[in-house]
């Protein structure tokens, strides 16, 4: 695991932009409180960081929501970039994604504005280093929880990060994600549905909408979740007693238009649903820019089950 | 006391592919909480280390386990094998009574008056209905440590702001449909605000974090200015239209 021998800032932000956000894996164990989960939006694209740079699950990278950052690096590191390709670049050189690389002493690396995906995510060998808030270092905003700071607040200006010195295993895990691992954001995303128990609620025109419409994202898109416009759902039922809500949750509110849950969600809500997105189908929706069209498509908890345990397969060694 | 179960009418719902709903109940009664209670104890021992999330909330248990260790139709198994011989939890496991010292005052209460007005009661009544009645926690929610509490007098009973606050002070006690809250943290938030309380309701140093949890009776205690101002509340008034 990490070692805490070499805390000195050793990056230092040059320009925040409009939003980035130390996350780990996400808060656990304290749902019941109200707290909230936290964590990458788009866990695989985190996971595949933290695995190019060796850390273990878990490790805290960089959430860079939509570009516009600059670091200027205190000593050479070994890095990896995935997720959204931002246009990043070392001192103007662009830089390859989803594989090790190492950034030198004193080169600025620049991430300038979404080619395509929203998030990219920047892992550094070793992990960053904060102190743990309820037992995560995920940042959430709303509840000025986790973080650099432990107040949950996206980076600043004028931050110095520090980063973990690494075990001197520096050959640990692949140096480049294959071809296929890697998520071609440019597609129109496709997004696994399991059926959940309101389903059957909703009006059979309804149903045969919500999964033969290309649906758009809408504007109103952010870590808490994020609003499809398309055909009017209609359910039976309008509100329920509040209860627990879950990450990839597809809730329907009475204007009919459905609202993905991701990580920041409230952790009780009182609308049907139509069922929950799978963990992956959930990471490739926090990749949609505004505009950009989805389909649902149903699938079995037997499938997505097999693809989620296929994804954390690569990461077994590593995990805790 | 509990009463006799609607159990056989309990159902599991998906929730994804690492939780399921347990739905005990339809309506929202105290008496549902001795048996969210038994079965969140019973879900920790069976599931163990697989066990990530509970959520209870008025009606319904949210389950949420590691998809790594166990699938999801093992899980339903495991919970179906709960529901099978679950009992309510005796008085012995009812939550922790907590009592929070508020200051009830127009200043801090700006909805004060309007309650009473609707109840065609005085304040000081109102004051007396809401403090004099010991309330169970359903749910926590909406922001970390934020219990929701009832049932409040059916007289209090008021519809949530029309335009909600950008920014209620931390320690508000607020009133909602038949329920009541007192919030944490400054938030944004639609409810009736009564007065404000001196409880540090949610603190990171503190062990278990958030004063209350469900399943805990609650109580409102009237105080003065002074003792409000002496245990730490803070008496900024709220601007008139914030």
């Amino acid at each position: 695991m990490n070692q805490k021998s070499n805390p000195e800032p050793c990056i230092r932000v040059l320009r925040a932009g409009p939003l980035a956000l130390l996350q780990d894996s996400g808060r656990f164990g304290v749902r019941h409180l109200g707290v909230t989960q936290g964590g990458p939006a788009d866990l695989y694209s985190w996971a595949w960081a933290n695995h190019l740079t060796g850390n273990p699950w878990g490790t805290a990278n960089l959430e860079i929501t939509f570009g516009g950052l600059q670091l200027v690096a205190g000593r050479d590191l070994e890095i990896a970039i995935t997720g959204a390709d931002m246009g990043a670049t070392i001192e103007q050189r662009p830089v390859p994604l989803w594989q090790r690389i190492t950034w030198k002493e004193g080169e600025i690396l620049a991430f300038a504005a979404p080619v395509s995906g929203l998030r990219a995510y920047l892992a550094v060998c070793g992990g960053f280093v904060a102190e743990p808030v309820l037992g995560s270092v995920a940042s959430v905003t709303r509840e000025a929880l986790g973080g650099f700071c432990g107040m949950g607040t996206k980076l600043e200006t004028g931050d110095q990060l520090s980063v973990y010195s690494t075990r001197g295993e520096p050959g640990d895990g692949p140096l480049q994600a294959p071809r296929d691992a890697i998520p071609d954001f440019r597609q129109p995303a496709v997004l696994d549905l399991l059926p959940g128990a309101q389903i059957a609620h909703f009006t059979g025109r309804s149903l045969f909408d919500a999964f033969n419409t290309w649906w758009q994202v809408d504007d109103r898109a952010d870590r808490m979740g994020v609003r499809l416009t398309g055909p009017r759902l209609q359910c039976q039922i309008s509100t329920l007693v509040s209860e627990g809500i879950n990450l990839g949750g597809v809730q329907v509110p009475p204007d009919g238009q459905p609202i993905v849950l991701l990580n920041d969600r409230q952790t009780i809500g009182g609308y049907p649903r139509l069922g929950s997105l799978s963990p992956l189908a959930a990471s490739r929706l926090a990749q949609c820019l505004p505009r950009e069209r989805v389909k649902l498509v149903a699938r079995s908890s037997e499938a997505a089950l097999k693809q989620y345990r296929g994804f954390r397969a690569l990461f077994y060694e590593k995990s805790r | 006391m509990s009463r006799t179960p609607a159990l056989h009418r309990s159902t599991l719902e998906s929730a994804g592919l690492d939780s399921w709903i347990v739905r005990l109940f339809e309506d929202i009664d105290e008496h549902n909480l001795p048996w969210l209670s038994a079965l969140s104890r019973r879900c920790e021992q069976v599931f163990g280390g697989a066990l990530v999330d509970l959520v209870p909330s008025y009606t319904t248990l949210l389950v949420v386990f590691d998809p790594l260790r166990v699938s999801p139709s093992e899980a339903r198994t495991m919970l179906l094998r709960i529901l099978a011989d679950l009992e309510p939890d005796d008085s012995s496991h009812e939550g922790q009574v907590h009592e929070l010292h508020t200051w009830y005052d127009p200043r801090v209460g700006p909805e004060l008056s309007r309650v009473a007005e609707q109840a065609g009661m005085t304040v000081s009544d109102v004051i007396d209905a809401h403090s004099q009645q010991v309330y169970r926690v359903f749910a926590l929610g909406f922001a970390p440590g934020f219990a929701f509490m009832g049932l409040t007098d059916p007289r209090l009973e008021c519809a949530r702001l029309e335009t909600p606050r950008r920014r209620v002070p931390p320690g508000s006690v607020a009133l909602a449909g038949r329920q009541t809250a007192a919030y944490p943290a400054a938030t944004p938030g639609g409810w009736n605000l009564l007065g404000r309380t001196s409880a540090r309701l949610f603190d990171r140093e503190r062990k278990g974090f958030s004063l209350m949890r469900v399943g805990d009776q609650v109580r409102f205690v009237p105080v003065s200015r002074e003792q409000f101002e002496r245990e730490g509340g803070d008496t900024t008034p709220m601007e008139p239209s914030s």
